[in-house]
């Protein structure tokens, strides 16, 4: 499995968030696609609308189950990877860059100060794996 | 813990195969059998090119064209391609794939069942009206509710009324409340139910032990109080577990006025042992076509009763039951209903079977096929827990619970078992569910295997386990080997499906 990236955050939900300013890109890590298996479809959220921390805001489905997205940030969805919807592969093959799900505009940036830097989630994983 | 699997008494052993070739039938679609020319019925020869409604006649409507031996050789073939608990044993976990009774199947024949219209006048049917209000007393009885109905097509359609009825009396009762907490070990119907009824869903977390986590549920119910409407959970659970604290969880959620929602589906492992009523439930449904062994998947419509308490008794479904004196009749001037949910009277037939099997077990009969059903799961968890990973310690309910942790190494994942399986002759475990323990394997034997079958597949399970660890992935990603189609592409399956026949070019 990839290792995580070292300059993206984690949840305990397995998703990252890359921060570019005041816009974050949210997506499902490589343990997540991995347990999850080959995705055959991807709900995206719609552009625009308000998402909290928490809240479910995209389903990711494999041949296995269906499994929703919590965004880990509030803000605004600016723009979705349309791209999943015809290749929600791309998440099983690239899931910490071509396979990004949404970009939010952050309205609290310090939320990210709670999620995991990658050395965190690895051990967070290892423990799990255990 | 090291995990080896118990190799079979010699190498060359040959299993006993339970008989069930039905799988490795080939059969073309009824489309690719067609042959211009071909019959089965003589029509007489059109008249005209208009039809009696003035449109034209089309030359052809694009049937296949087959003779009449064709149609019943494919049907039946298709039939035996079916894999079904008549021809083996059926160890889908949460299904509750029984034995059907004979008895059963002879007694809805009946003429003055079977020959019934659901618009004849009440005193021709009084047999049927009264069978139905004795159903409904036993059920009553049997989860220790009082209000019973007998309408709804099937378990999730069941779940449905019964959410319906809860959202009824909150509206009664002036009320706003938008949540519905369900446990996340539940049947995925749980949340699709509370969302159909137009309810927000907040997940309560299992515990460890594959029970739901009562503090982190105390926890939602003190944030969300008298915004939750009710708690759907599943009991026996999805792990094959009896929640402990469900009469703590039943007092919790009255403390804030919230309703107690219990899945009946498991109802089998604990039917004449415990009354949900009993232990705070307010509503739960039935799965007759599970517990009361009516013929299921594929094989008959279902029927889903819900039972509810005294004070919500008045919200149920119309058609109503009423017995007058000595007549029974059919009542629908119910005010406070939230109306009909299925045409007529629901699915008659199958409460015919459910109550001639109730009625030939008796009250201890039924409180044995519970015993039963929880022993052979048992059964088959001590007899595979030194063979595949067991997620949870003790005893479980009606189905076992394994997973595919210790063969990780190998490269043999649950999937591949599965595949396994039917390369033996069985229809494949429920896989990957419960959600919330990965690569599940959930088996349900039912009390109607005897020993000899739970060996059987016991065998077969091990054998599998052996290959994996002495042949590892290699043979097993070639499972199945005789079937008509090998290993199919899911994953393609899923993303570019082909729904519909087209003629070839």
């Amino acid at each position: 499995m990839a290792d995580a990236p070292v300059h993206l955050k984690y949840t305990t939900d397995h998703e990252w968030v890359e921060l570019n300013g005041d816009i974050a890109t949210i997506g499902i890590t490589a343990y997540a696609q991995e347990s999850l298996g080959d995705l055959v479809f991807v709900e995206l959220p719609e552009v625009g609308i308000t998402i909290t921390s928490g809240d479910d805001f995209a389903v990711v489905e494999s041949v296995k189950a269906a499994s929703e997205v919590y965004t880990p940030v509030s803000g605004e969805v600016t723009e979705t990877n349309e791209e999943l919807g015809d290749s929600p592969e791309m998440i099983n093959e690239n899931p910490y860059t071509d396979g990004w799900i949404a970009k939010v505009k952050l309205s609290d940036k310090s939320e990210l100060d709670e999620m995991m830097t990658a050395e965190e989630y690895q051990e967070y994983i290892n423990q799990l794996e255990a | 813990m090291t995990m080896t699997a118990t190799p079979l008494n010699t190498a060359e052993t040959k299993l006993a195969l339970p008989g069930h070739q039905g799988l490795k039938l080939e059969e073309k679609l009824l489309f690719d059998q067609s042959r211009e020319g071909s019959y089965g019925v003589d029509l007489p020869t059109l008249k005209g090119t208009t039809s009696r409604t003035g449109q034209p006649v089309r030359e052809t409507v694009g049937l296949p064209e087959v003779s009449e031996p064709q149609v019943v050789r494919h049907f039946v073939r298709l039939s035996q391609m079916n894999y079904s608990i008549d021809g083996g044993l059926f160890p889908l976990g949460s299904c509750t794939m029984k034995h059907n009774p004979r008895l059963n199947e002879k007694l809805a024949r009946l003429p003055g069942f079977a020959a019934l219209h659901p618009m004849q006048p009440d005193s021709t049917t009084q047999g049927a009206l009264e069978l139905v209000h004795t159903l409904e007393n036993w059920l009553a009885e049997l989860c220790g509710l009082p209000g019973i109905t007998l309408a709804p097509a099937a378990g999730a359609h069941g779940e449905l009324t019964g959410m319906l009825v809860i959202k009824k009396a909150i509206e009664a009762r002036n009320e706003t409340r938008p949540i519905v907490l369900v446990s996340d070990s539940a049947h995925g119907t749980n949340p699709a139910t509370a969302r159909t009824c137009g309810f927000d869903i907040v997940s309560v977390p299992s515990g460890d032990d594959g029970l739901v986590d009562y503090d982190a549920f105390a926890e939602l119910v003190d944030k969300h109080g008298k915004d939750i409407a009710a708690f759907m959970v599943t009991n026996p659970n999805t792990c094959g577990r009896f929640e402990k604290d469900v009469t703590r969880i039943a007092d919790k959620l009255h403390s804030v006025g919230a309703y107690f929602y219990c899945d009946g589906a498991n109802f089998n492992a604990i039917v004449g042992k415990v009354r949900p009523g009993d232990l705070g439930v307010d509503v739960m449904q039935f799965n007759l076509h599970k517990t009361f062994s009516t013929p299921h998947g594929g094989g008959g419509p279902g029927c889903g009763p819900v039972g509810v308490t005294e004070e919500l008794k008045k919200f149920l479904p119309i058609p109503k039951v009423q017995k007058d004196g000595d007549t029974f009749k059919l009542v629908t001037d119910c005010p406070h209903s939230i109306g009909r949910i299925k045409a007529f009277h629901g699915h008659f037939g199958m409460m015919v079977r459910a109550l001639a099997y109730m009625m030939s077990h008796g009250a201890d009969g039924l409180q044995r096929v519970a015993e039963d059903a929880v022993l052979n799961a048992n059964y088959m968890l001590h007899h595979l827990k030194g063979t595949f990973n067991v997620p949870f310690k003790g005893y479980c309910m009606h189905e076992c619970l394994l997973t595919d942790k210790h063969l990780k190494d190998k490269h043999v994942s649950t999937l591949d078992i599965a595949k396994g399986l039917i390369e033996y002759g069985y229809h494949p475990m429920t896989v990957y569910f419960p959600l919330v323990v990965s690569g599940a394997m959930l088996i349900e034997p039912t009390e109607t295997e005897s020993k000899q079958s739970l060996d059987e597949f016991i065998n077969t399970m091990k054998h599998l386990a052996h290959l994996a660890e002495t042949k590892g992935e290699d043979t097993f990603k070639q499972f199945p080997l005789s079937t008509p189609r090998r290993r199919l592409d899911e994953v393609k399956a899923a993303r570019q499906p082909i729904l519909k026949w087209e003629k070839p070019e």
